[in-house]
């Protein structure tokens, strides 16, 4: 390469270099474009990221025993977990009782212990009440007060409630148990839930996003081949739904599909199920599925539409023309075209579907409950917000997963909203 | 010292993000308006008509009614981001007591209760465990089962019928909850109602307990919001469901349906009283509380709902309904004698210490096959 061909040596009319200019022009153009999109990024940051970040955060770190019981965390973090607990572990306690019960932060703690050992709420506030009174050697007096203090699980559950940072929540929420003594083993049979329920969330959500592709792939050919008119109409039939709001969309297959509900009624009119056979299809996964597909379709078929009305008809005439019967020219016509659509709808209703839970909470009955419905209740009912913090870690982490698959097994770059 | 401070500061961001949704959602009230927060349909209703409006008319404050679902999470994000906007809130026993441990609930000095009529101290009229330091009892309502008696006829007459599918077929309404699910199954399997809890704090009588529920598992309908109950029995649903008695009460008596209360091992629950740490408007809310504890001003309530008033004199006033004087409310209230021969008296420490842990089996026990 000769030096004059270089960019460095070409100099503008007015003597700047003219990769300098060009540089320049581009970074103006470039400032330009983030100072438009600067309130949006904003926005995000200061009311979904960092809200998310800080809530995650509570997933790991829980210093409600380190802050209220000063004497009996050191003495805790120090233990092994495994040995005797001894004279001075007593001791502590007896002193953090007395104060938590004199500031009144003592239900605070219970609240937290409870979690790690159930009883232990009322373990500790009926102790904390007596503790003023209890005489050295403290190991003996409480023992005696509460014989639930010679036992070692009892210590193990405030050795994990006294760290700060603590596994236990992220632990929990894939089925597993981390003790006081540092092990983490499987949860009990009994109480498996979470794995059970991240799965069936992945194989609903899936299965309606097969389901919609389904029934909105016609809907969006036939939108996209009909004459104008006839599509206003139809989009509108399509659109119509996709403004009510869920609530009464649920409710109303509720109405269709309860055991005397409209479509039963049908059945047994028509004499296809006697009236004592009646199906369940809703307050089961059938419910979920149907409710579900519906309220989700027009995310498939309106990324579907948006494809399908740009690609030219030509195409598939001339596949035709090339002697392609309806069949061939379809499949190694026109679907490959419509690829990005399908890659846009099924990413856009996959990702809306793992976090359904209003839906499923309304017509799932038992086995149509996802991983959304147990946050919710923990978020809601049991105040658990740091367990609840951990499974949605565990969901986005699982989400971003299933979208790194989807981008490496069929390229993100390919997807096309319209 | 600088390192609790630092480490508390994801919580006090956390807080401020949560203040900041509350500022932009907060609606309109005005300094001086009390806002009182309960369950909402005819239940807030009779409160309204027995509370609300003779407290405007005596005070000239006003009173905002708002609506909630239960739990302590509203009450939580609003103490958290430091903006209450509630004052009083009706609030179930186990998450009054969580929300004191907690620090979410002002205390209430018990001395603001006015005596009853007859010169009884407060204290005496109410029954155990009705006042606490955060909360004052002032309702008694029931967890039943209710069947629909043109679908079943001769209808369940116990608990183990409700569990015996074979005598009764059909599919029965349930709430998800293990709240008095799990009392129910254990008298169905034999256990007395007195020893109910004794048996539940053991592993062993908690697995009889779920064992007993396995036995109706498929055949279960769950609801979650109250008013869904009485829906699933109009709508032919299920052939029985529990339910709270009010409801069954205002769909049979009130509005014609051919519904029917099970009385036995009914699970008695005392609603309470709470003010909200911070709120707005504490000394209004004392007031408030105060008035609505009166004994006449609780028989009110009584006519226009079939839960009992807590206090034992209120109980004595107890008329008929206020649109109806055929219609006696006496026999209608869970605390009526011969509603209270196989009584479940819900147990608010236990459900304190084993809420969580047993909504963990219940929820593990929902979700596996």
């Amino acid at each position: 390469m000769t030096p004059s061909a270089s960019p460095e040596s070409v100099i503008a009319v007015d003597g700047i270099p003219l990769k300098t200019k060009l540089a320049r022009a581009l970074m103006v153009r470039r400032l330009r474009a983030l100072g438009l999109t600067m309130p949006l990024l904003a926005f995000l940051f200061a009311a979904f990221i960092i809200p998310v970040l800080v809530f995650l955060w509570q997933g790991v770190h829980d210093d409600t025993y380190a802050r209220y019981m000063s004497h009996s965390t050191p003495v805790l973090e120090a233990w092994d977990g495994a040995s005797e607990p001894t004279e001075a572990m007593y001791e502590a306690l007896q002193k953090d009782l007395v104060q938590a019960r004199k500031d009144k932060t003592i239900g605070k703690v219970a609240t937290r212990v409870n979690r790690e050992l159930p009883g232990g709420r009322s373990l500790l506030t009926s102790t904390a009440r007596r503790a003023a009174r209890l005489e050295a050697p403290y190991k003996k007096a409480l023992i005696d007060l509460k014989p639930a203090w010679g036992r070692l699980e009892t210590w193990q559950a405030l050795r994990v409630a006294a760290a700060r940072y603590t596994p236990t929540y992220l632990a929990t929420s894939v089925d597993l148990k981390y003790s006081g003594d540092g092990s983490i083993r499987r949860q009990d049979e009994k109480r498996r839930i979470h794995l059970t329920l991240f799965w069936r969330t992945v194989e609903i959500s899936a299965l309606v996003t097969i389901f919609c592709l389904l029934l909105g792939y016609p809907v969006a050919y036939l939108l996209s081949n009909l004459p104008q008119r006839s599509t206003n109409l139809l989009l509108i039939l399509v659109l119509l739904p996709f403004w009510t709001s869920i609530l009464v969309r649920t409710t109303a297959w509720i109405a269709i599909l309860q055991g005397n509900g409209v479509l039963n009624d049908l059945f047994v009119a028509f004499g296809v199920i006697g009236d004592d056979s009646r199906f369940s299809m809703v307050y089961n996964r059938t419910g979920t599925l149907v409710a579900m597909t519906h309220i989700l379709l027009p995310f498939m078929i309106l990324p579907l539409y948006a494809v399908m009305r740009t690609i030219p008809k030509a195409y598939v005439q001339a596949a035709h023309s090339l002697g392609a019967n309806g069949w061939v020219a379809f499949w190694r016509v026109y679907l490959p075209q419509t690829l990005p659509g399908i890659g846009a709808g099924v990413v856009l209703v996959f990702i809306l579907a793992t976090g359904y839970y209003i839906t499923p909470a309304l017509v799932g009955g038992q086995d149509g409950q996802m991983i959304s419905n147990l946050i919710d209740f923990h978020m809601r009912r049991s105040l658990n917000w740091p367990l609840a913090a951990a499974m949605g870690f565990v969901l986005l982490v699982l989400v971003m997963f299933l979208y790194w698959l989807y981008d490496r097994v069929s390229g993100i770059d390919r997807m096309r909203l319209g | 010292m600088s390192e609790v401070a630092r480490a508390r500061s994801p919580k006090r961001l956390f807080a401020l993000f949560l203040a900041a949704a509350a500022w932009l959602a907060a609606p309109g009230a005005v300094a001086g308006d009390l806002t009182v927060v309960s369950w909402g349909g005819p239940y807030t209703q009779s409160q309204v008509e027995a509370y609300h409006k003779p407290w405007m008319a005596r005070t000239g404050h006003r009173v905002l009614s708002e609506d909630y679902s239960g739990g302590l999470s509203e009450i939580k994000s609003q103490v958290l981001a430091g903006n209450v906007t509630w004052d009083v809130v009706d609030i179930e026993a186990a998450e009054g007591l969580l929300g004191c441990d907690e620090g979410l609930l002002e205390e209430i000095d018990p001395s603001i209760l006015p005596p009853a009529p007859d010169g009884t101290p407060a204290e005496q009229d109410f029954p155990e465990g009705a006042i606490s330091p955060c909360m004052i009892g002032h309702i008694v309502a029931s967890m039943v089962f209710a069947y629909d008696r043109d679908r079943l006829s001769p209808g369940p007459a116990t608990i183990r019928d409700f569990f015996d599918l074979e005598k009764f077929p059909g599919r029965r309404g349930m709430r998800r909850s293990p709240k008095a699910a799990l009392e129910m199954a254990l008298v169905a399997d034999g256990v007395p109602p007195g020893r109910v809890y004794e048996v539940l704090a053991t592993p062993e009588g908690v697995d009889r307990a779920f064992a007993r529920l396995d036995g109706i598992k498929e055949q279960v309908v769950w609801w979650e919001a109250s008013s869904h109950s009485t829906q699933l029995l109009a709508d032919g649903e299920v052939v029985m469901s529990m339910a709270y008695n009010g409801r069954i009460f205002d769909a049979s008596e009130l509005e014609g349906r051919s519904l029917t209360i099970v009385w036995d091992a009914q699970v008695l629950e005392i609603g309470h009283w709470a003010i909200v740490k911070g709120a707005p408007n504490r000394d209004l809310a004392l007031d408030f509380i105060a008035f609505a504890s009166k004994p006449e001003n609780m028989a009110v309530q009584a006519s226009w709902i079939s839960y009992a008033p807590v206090r034992h004199t209120a109980s004595e006033m107890i008329g008929s309904h206020h649109s109806n004087p055929e219609l006696d409310m006496r026999p209608h209230m869970p605390t009526w004698p011969d509603n209270l021969k196989t009584v479940i008296r819900q147990d608010v420490e236990f459900w304190a210490d084993y809420l969580d842990e047993l909504n963990e089996r219940f929820n593990a026990w929902l979700v596996e096959g």
